[in-house]
């Protein structure tokens, strides 16, 4: 069974816990500036968004990559930046229409959400299950993949 | 069924793939016309720089990977002539090859101006292994290096020129660099960094003529009242500018543009303006041949017209397209986007779509000239159609994102304008919340 993360906007309470572990496990610092998921803040609507990539089946990052260095782990679905490869030419960054990978000036290369490899460190630390890890064919992530979708070059054959 | 792709670019390597996909039995040949595996021109510049060595711009990274795919990968096999009537395809050897179905991925060539003196020793393109290596064996460090060429191209040559540590001098004919990715505001920051990074950068200046130093040496002492710096032991070259003065080198690099590889399609009813002409099927105006990537001029979904945009993104979507259609699928391509991403020895820019702006449309721009941020963003009614962003590195794809889907912004038209940096707040807000 893979597994996806899902967000519960509505839940989460702005306190940024999620980017404190998510700089920590991958980074092996506490600076949320190097956390690959972000919560926005509106504060007209007093709302919190936690926001990460959503393994989209497009991968526009994968499909943009000239060398390679983004590959599929088979076992969490995770579109995953190899670092050994990556050379660092952030094409991935303009390619990837939800603004979720980005470039790492400290380590030259790029870098993403990778489940963790299947136990993502934001899930554990969230106080209020805004982020959780759920099954992959629960129909509450239907909506994230429909607007993944709207952006596709061309209807998929299959 | 045996399918021919020529060209063994990030296209046409997309498309062999796709193609295996959407075709288990079919025969494939992916067809290169350089004597090298696969490999991504885009990486070359981090060969310059030493990030990777060779084996790190090849596409696919598994030695099996084509065969492991039934892929047949033809080498060293540069395309003279397609005659459609017979199906058949003529190389440079005399060989020749049929197809049933052909996929024309076979990319640019740089262009080499009329300009005196391009053709001596010391004078290379940057586009290939090959010249990647002439490149690294002259490019020592302190050594003097003229770069002809300040566009797209030319400034990521530039960076990998500068992480050499040359001497470096810019020349370019236009009025900025990158003028075909950044308006005046943005080409001139970007001009003001690598000057404070050492860099000469020269616009508005055009090279005349280029001779070997011994022959330069005999008009005496004239040739030396137009230097600014002294010559070394090292230098080669003299290079002489519309403006009088001499620059002396050990290496020029020509990056003045590139043109497509259409040649051999002389006399074959395929259709060719900027590009090959290709509909939203990516076929071309003759029976069972496509073309995709740098070569093709496919549709652009933001101008709504047909284009070359020579960016990775499109040439692997136009394989996609392409190989999905020779398989026998019926897809229609919704158009790319032009976009860049650049990075001038450490400033980081990129562009996006219209980014110079509509008729009747509506923008907003910050310059923080101090500390080398802009942002420009543009707008026809509330919907983004462009931008531009210049020390601004995360979330940048949401332009792209914004673009793509036509978003209405509603009421984030005018927060954006109040403050741009908001834009993955807009995005979010607009696309999730609502």
């Amino acid at each position: 069974m893979q597994r996806s993360l899902n967000i519960d906007p509505g839940k989460c309470t702005g306190c940024r816990q999620c980017e404190m572990a998510c700089s920590y496990e991958n980074e092996g610092v506490f600076n949320p500036s190097k956390s690959r998921i972000k919560v926005f803040t509106f504060d007209a609507e007093a709302r919190f968004v936690p926001y990460t990539c959503t393994q989209c089946a497009e991968a526009w990052c994968m499909q943009a990559c000239p060398v390679d260095a983004i590959k599929v782990n088979l076992a969490t679905g995770a579109k995953e930046v190899h670092a050994d490869l990556c050379v660092g030419c952030k094409v991935c960054t303009i390619a990837c229409p939800f603004g979720t990978i980005n470039y790492n000036a400290s380590s030259g290369k790029v870098m993403k959400c990778d489940l963790c490899e299947g136990d993502p460190a934001c899930a554990k630390a969230c106080p209020t299950q805004a982020i959780t890890f759920v099954d992959s064919n629960w129909t509450g992530l239907d909506k994230m993949r429909a607007w993944a979708a709207k952006t596709d070059t061309g209807a998929r054959a299959n | 069924m045996h399918y021919v792709v020529l060209g063994a670019g990030p296209s046409g390597v997309v498309a062999a793939e796709t193609l295996r996909k959407a075709d288990p039995t079919g025969t494939i040949t992916l067809v290169s016309g350089e004597n090298e595996p696969p490999y991504s021109r885009m990486a070359i510049p981090y060969v310059l720089t030493g990030k990777i060595g060779e084996a790190g711009t090849h596409l696919r990274k598994g030695e099996d990977h084509y065969a492991a795919r039934g892929i047949d990968v033809r080498v060293n096999a540069r395309a003279t002539a397609l005659m459609p009537d017979h199906k058949r395809i003529d190389f440079a050897d005399g060989s020749h090859m049929k197809y049933d179905r052909l996929l024309v991925a076979t990319g640019a060539r740089p262009v080499r101006p009329p300009i005196p003196g391009l053709n001596l020793k010391g004078v290379h393109h940057c586009w290939t292994l090959e010249d990647t290596r002439n490149i690294i064996a002259l490019a020592e460090p302190g050594t003097h290096v003229v770069l002809m060429g300040a566009g797209f191209i030319g400034c990521i040559v530039l960076e990998a020129l500068a992480a050499r540590g040359v001497q470096l001098t810019v020349v370019e004919m236009g009025d900025r660099m990158v003028p075909r990715m950044m308006n005046p505001i943005a080409g001139t920051m970007i001009r003001r960094w690598c000057e404070a990074k050492g860099i000469r950068v020269l616009t508005n200046t055009k090279i005349k003529a280029l001779q070997n130093v011994a022959a330069e040496k005999s008009r005496g002492i004239f040739g030396f009242l137009k230097r600014r710096e002294p010559t070394e032991a090292r230098d080669t070259l003299d290079v002489e500018l519309d403006s009088g003065e001499m620059l002396s080198a050990h290496l020029v690099v020509v990056s003045a543009g590139v043109a497509p590889n259409v040649d051999f399609l002389a006399n074959s009813g395929v259709k060719v303006d900027r590009g090959i002409m290709v509909d939203r099927y990516m076929r071309t105006s003759v029976n069972d041949v496509f073309a995709a990537g740098d070569v093709a001029q496919g549709y652009d979904f933001s101008t709504k017209a047909h284009d070359v945009h020579a960016i990775q993104p499109t040439a692997s979507e136009h394989g996609r397209i392409a190989a999905m259609n020779m398989a026998g699928h019926n897809i229609q391509y919704n158009g790319s986007l032009q976009m860049n991403v650049l990075d001038t020895v450490g400033l980081i820019s990129s562009s996006f779509g219209l980014w110079a702006g509509v008729d009747g449309g509506d923008s907003v721009e910050i310059v923080d000239d101090a500390n080398y941020k802009y942002l420009n963003l543009q707008f026809a009614d509330d919907v983004l159609v462009g931008g531009t962003a210049i020390g601004v590195t995360q979330h940048v794809g949401v332009m792209r994102g914004l673009i793509q889907t036509g978003t209405k912004l509603g009421p984030w038209k005018e927060r954006l304008k109040a403050d741009p940096h908001r834009l993955m707040e807009a995005y979010i807000a607009r696309t999730h919340l609502t």
